[in-house]
């Protein structure tokens, strides 16, 4: 076999071997466990990192085999699958340290690092799937691995949430195939290329283009946390820290996002879905669900809750820049996907650690909890002043390039949804850095696990210290060559030149 | 070489039930360490023959009919030959372990189960309407035999009622036969499908034996019998249960209706048994799902999952060359991958019970974190059973959900959808239970590795079955057109 399969398939392969491996070690063997959870991480990175230069210079990487009668599965790496696949690859490695850090102790490691693992691949899975229905089989499997995760705890509360996100994710699931299903009888099996499949269709005459483009979003939008079907992610916040730094930042919602880039992309294609009116309902959707989590993260009293709706509000800035209809906005869209994954992931790995260090898990038990946790917290204000959009960080990159790609397709409205955006963005994390900061301590500290000596353990304090980095690295270095912006810019470019 | 091979696959399980018939438990589970593979072998090796040479009509012993046995080789009955050999050589390598795990195991087992590999081959490979009756009773009779195995009051009485449905099954199915020997005067499918015009007594007869197998299917709501039967029994004879004794006399169903339904069939009697396949789906599932213990779950299951089969009956009636294609294709597929993830999860289920001692799914508390591999086995399994991706339940989905649409019965999807997600509501309760954290649930016995293995590989089969199945239908497709065109 050449280097052009091996590549996507050795990149999957490492996390699917760990995960494998893992399910077969002994509860006991800690190290060994430890040894190869990271060196299926590092394994992985370096492939993907050899695989974006390659595509960086113009290579193909696929495999292509049939499933059934008129289906393949396909996998092919272009530029927004390595965006994505080194996204996910990255922000394992961290979640993964963090992980082990976090869990050290406690029950049931084997089984959470096993699903954890078969977690990864089926997000590098989607990253690099080539068509419609190899998206949908990692697709599927990727609600199916997180599951024991979402439960990891057993408790009522950790079981309801984990019925919930079942509940919402497989009926999206179902909704999704539907649309697949149908668009295959109609056009055939659809592989993701460049402007999409349906150019050339003539746009009164499409009838059944309509309906199923609001199945597939449907269907995907339950995992984008898109309101109305946003109702799962609150309540999966019960589950580990780690876990939701994955559902949040590297897996289950940017799965989703993912998935309507691709459709929106490389399915029906920019200007069908201009002109059918498509993009105008996904803006109007994106700009209320941002409106929208951002107002119901204001009224939430835990840490964790409010970080997840203020992911609610965060994802549909994705959705909202490739509404947009213009290459900046559409490039403003993409870097999203890094940007928002690299901080949300600080964001949940310092109130991780937050919890797990001193117990704390509502917002007004944080009163001067920046001098106990000084460097936590100050990667957590670096995180919640990204978020917010303050330069030279990372929202602010994002939130620039979505303004200018809106006034440069004449939306001026949206501009007044990104302000509003960030105001209540200021709104809901300020109040929680000045109880950090500014406020006495109600009372001495609890010991926790790492004793009243060190802040917190050390695989619990440098991913979120490395992350809060690369929030300011990714803003101040925008204009370098391989930033997030200038790949995003790539691919927009590439998406809308001919 | 087909001279060899089938008097082989019928005669070999033959004679291990008249060996073992001399023998206790162990000894006897000794001759099917070595006949199974034996059969599996054999299974493997007509496979390959066929796919060689091609199939056809084969005469037994070189006698022609009417005086000798007609056998029909074609692609559907090989590959279900296949199957049964991978399902029944697990099963039966599960029993020697399982059924001795607590001293001598119950000696008439092994006939029995010899008895049933050789009906079910005899059904497969049936070219004539009585000798596939004599093999559907000579599986009904080890089948009702294994129930009664499962000892107690409780297992005799599900045997029993399983034995009077089975026999009033086999009766009207007898009468529709007598019916159609009287038109046509030849029993051979292959003789009546040239002669068949259309009449009323031949009508009533393909209704009355269709009516006949669907009881022995348990088609809902003529289903009664199975879930006191099936969850009654000890887990290998659930499985085979489950995994192929329904399928035979759905098989018949099948080849019934796609040789003569054309000309003895009508739209109104496929869209009645496609709607009893519905039914089937949505009861069959929601009764899973409000059951307490765990082998009744899966047998409520299996009713459910039986009636996707059923949707045959109206995507290929008067429908065009490919969506009927594709409606055979995805049951075809449906059936191998329910009877191989079917058959994993009783296993598992067998050694679940035997971990914590206790039927009750709310019994299975905390079991997860033991890291018992039969718990994942069942997961993989109910991957296929809720029909997602990768699985051979969904590679079935798939095509009967492209059949339907491509036919214009839209209606049918739905139920297919439907029952995904209801499978998913009931296999989740499992799961559920599994991780709950409660005291007092330390006590686990450690199955022996044999049995975590055979759930296992079966498991996988009906996972991996999704990823390759392309092969195995264009090959299917392209060995016997015109034995499987409607």
């Amino acid at each position: 076999m050449s280097a052009a399969v091996m590549l996507p398939v050795g990149a999957l392969a490492p996390s699917l071997l760990a995960s494998i491996v893992i399910f077969l070690l002994p509860e006991d063997r800690h190290r060994v466990r430890i040894l190869v959870n990271l060196g299926a991480a590092v394994v992985k990175l370096l492939l993907v990192v050899v695989m974006i230069w390659g595509v960086f210079q113009g290579r193909d990487y696929g495999l292509r085999f049939t499933m059934l009668p008129g289906v393949d599965f396909v996998l092919r790496a272009d530029a927004l699958a390595v965006m994505f696949a080194g996204l996910s690859a990255l922000l394992w490695l961290f979640t993964t340290v963090y992980a082990i850090g976090y869990l050290e102790g406690s029950p049931n490691r084997s089984r959470f690092f096993g699903f954890f693992s078969l977690c990864v691949a089926s997000t590098l899975g989607i990253a690099l799937a080539g068509n419609l229905f190899t998206f949908f089989l990692f697709y599927e499997m990727l609600t199916l691995a997180t599951y024991p995760l979402v439960v990891h705890r057993g408790t009522p509360e950790a079981l309801g949430a984990g019925r919930k996100y079942l509940a919402y994710t497989l009926s999206g699931g179902v909704v999704l195939l539907v649309g697949i299903a149908w668009l295959h009888g109609v056009a055939g099996d659809l592989s993701f290329q460049k402007g999409g499949h349906f150019a050339n269709v003539d746009p009164s005459t499409s009838g059944a283009l309509i309906p199923i483009f609001i199945l597939l979003i449907a269907g995907l939008g339950v995992k984008t946390a898109v309101f109305p079907l946003h109702g799962w992610l609150p309540s999966a916040m019960v589950a580990p820290a780690p876990v939701s730094a994955l559902l949040h930042a590297v897996a289950v919602v940017k799965a989703g996002a993912f998935g309507i880039v691709r459709v929106v992309f490389d399915i029906y294609g920019l200007e069908i879905s201009e002109a059918l009116g498509l993009l105008d309902a996904l803006r109007w959707l994106a700009a209320f669900t941002i409106i929208y989590g951002s107002v119901r993260a204001l009224s939430q009293i835990d840490l964790k809750r409010r970080l997840a709706f203020s992911t609610v509000s965060q994802i549909s800035y994705i959705i909202l820049g490739i509404s947009l209809f213009g290459p900046v906005g559409a490039a403003g869209g993409l870097v999203h996907l890094l940007h928002q994954g690299i901080m949300k992931v600080t964001l949940f790995f310092c109130a991780g650690n937050y919890a797990e260090t001193l117990g704390k898990h509502r917002i007004d038990e944080l009163d001067g909890v920046g001098r106990r946790m000084p460097v936590t917290s100050a990667a957590f204000t670096i995180g919640a002043f990204g978020m917010i959009g303050t330069p030279p960080l990372a929202g602010f990159v994002t939130k620039w390039t979505l303004g200018s790609g809106a006034l440069a397709a004449g939306m001026e409205w949206v501009v007044l949804v990104l302000v509003a955006s960030s105001l209540l963005n200021a709104a809901y994390f300020l109040p929680v850095l000045h109880r950090l900061w500014f406020r006495q301590a109600a009372g001495p500290w609890p010991d926790g696990p790492f004793g009243g000596r060190f802040e917190t353990g050390a695989w619990l304090l440098w991913p979120p210290l490395f992350t809060a980095a690369g929030t300011v690295l990714v803003g101040v270095l925008a204009a370098m060559p391989f930033s997030p912006l200038s790949w995003a810019e790539l691919i927009a470019a590439r998406e809308y030149l001919p | 070489m087909l001279t060899l091979l089938i008097p082989g696959l019928l005669f070999v399980p033959l004679a291990c039930a008249v060996v073992s018939v001399l023998l206790g438990f162990r000894l006897a589970g000794c001759v099917a360490r070595v006949g199974a593979p034996l059969q599996l072998a054999l299974s493997v090796a007509l496979c390959l023959a066929v796919a060689g040479q091609g199939g056809g009509l084969y005469v037994l012993g070189g006698w022609e009919p009417p005086l000798g046995i007609a056998l029909r080789v074609d692609g559907l009955a090989v590959t279900l030959v296949l199957v049964t050999a991978v399902v029944a050589a697990a099963c039966g390598l599960h029993a020697v372990v399982y059924l001795g795990v607590d001293g001598e195991g119950p000696r008439p087992f092994w006939p029995l189960f010899w008895f049933l590999w050789a009906g079910l081959n005899g059904v497969w490979l049936a070219g004539d309407l009585f000798n596939a009756y004599v093999a559907l009773e000579l599986i009904t009779l080890s089948a009702v035999g294994l129930v009664a195995l499962g000892g107690g009051a409780d297992a005799l009485r599900a045997a029993l009622r399983y034995l009077f449905a089975a026999l009033l099954g086999s009766l009207a199915y007898l009468l529709g036969v007598a019916l159609l020997y009287g038109s046509y005067g030849t029993l051979s499918l292959a003789g009546i499908s040239a002669l068949a015009t259309e009449g009323g007594p031949e009508r009533l007869a393909l209704a009355l034996m269709l009516a006949g197998l669907a009881i022995k299917t348990a088609l809902f709501p003529l289903h009664g019998w199975l879930p006191p039967a099936h969850s009654t029994a000890r887990a290998p004879v659930s499985a085979l249960l489950s995994a192929l004794v329904i399928k035979a006399s759905f098989y018949l169903m099948a080849r019934l209706w796609l040789d003569l339904g054309g000309v003895l069939g009508s739209a109104a009697l496929a869209q009645f048994l496609g709607a009893a396949g519905a039914a089937a789906i949505v009861w069959g599932s929601w009764m899973a799902w409000r059951q307490t213990r765990l082998k009744m779950l899966i047998a409520y299951s299996s009713i459910a999952q039986v009636g996707y089969l059923f949707l045959l009956f109206p995507l290929v009636f008067e429908a065009a060359d490919a969506a009927a294609q594709q409606a055979r294709q995805g049951v075809t597929l449906h059936l191998v991958s329910h009877a191989l993830a079917k058959a994993a999860m009783f296993l598992a289920a067998g050694n679940l019970l035997l971990a914590v001692g206790d039927g009750r799914v709310a019994a299975l508390a905390g079991i997860s974190r033991h890291l018992p591999v039969s718990l994942f086995s069942f997961g993989l399994a109910a991957v296929s059973v809720m029909g997602l991706p990768p699985s051979g339940g969904f590679a079935g989905k798939w095509l009967l959900l492209q059949g339907s649409l491509a036919s214009g019965q839209w209606w049918w999807a739905l139920f297919v959808l439907a029952g995904g997600l209801m499978a998913a509501a009931y296999v989740f309760r499992v799961f559920a239970a599994s991780y709950v954290e409660s005291a007092g649930s330390d006590r686990f016995r450690s199955p022996p590795l044999v049995l975590e293995v055979t759930p296992m590989v079966l498991a996988l089969a009906a996972l991996g079955l999704g990823l390759v199945a392309g092969g195995p239908l264009v090959w299917l497709a392209g060995l016997s057109p015109e034995a499987m065109s409607p």
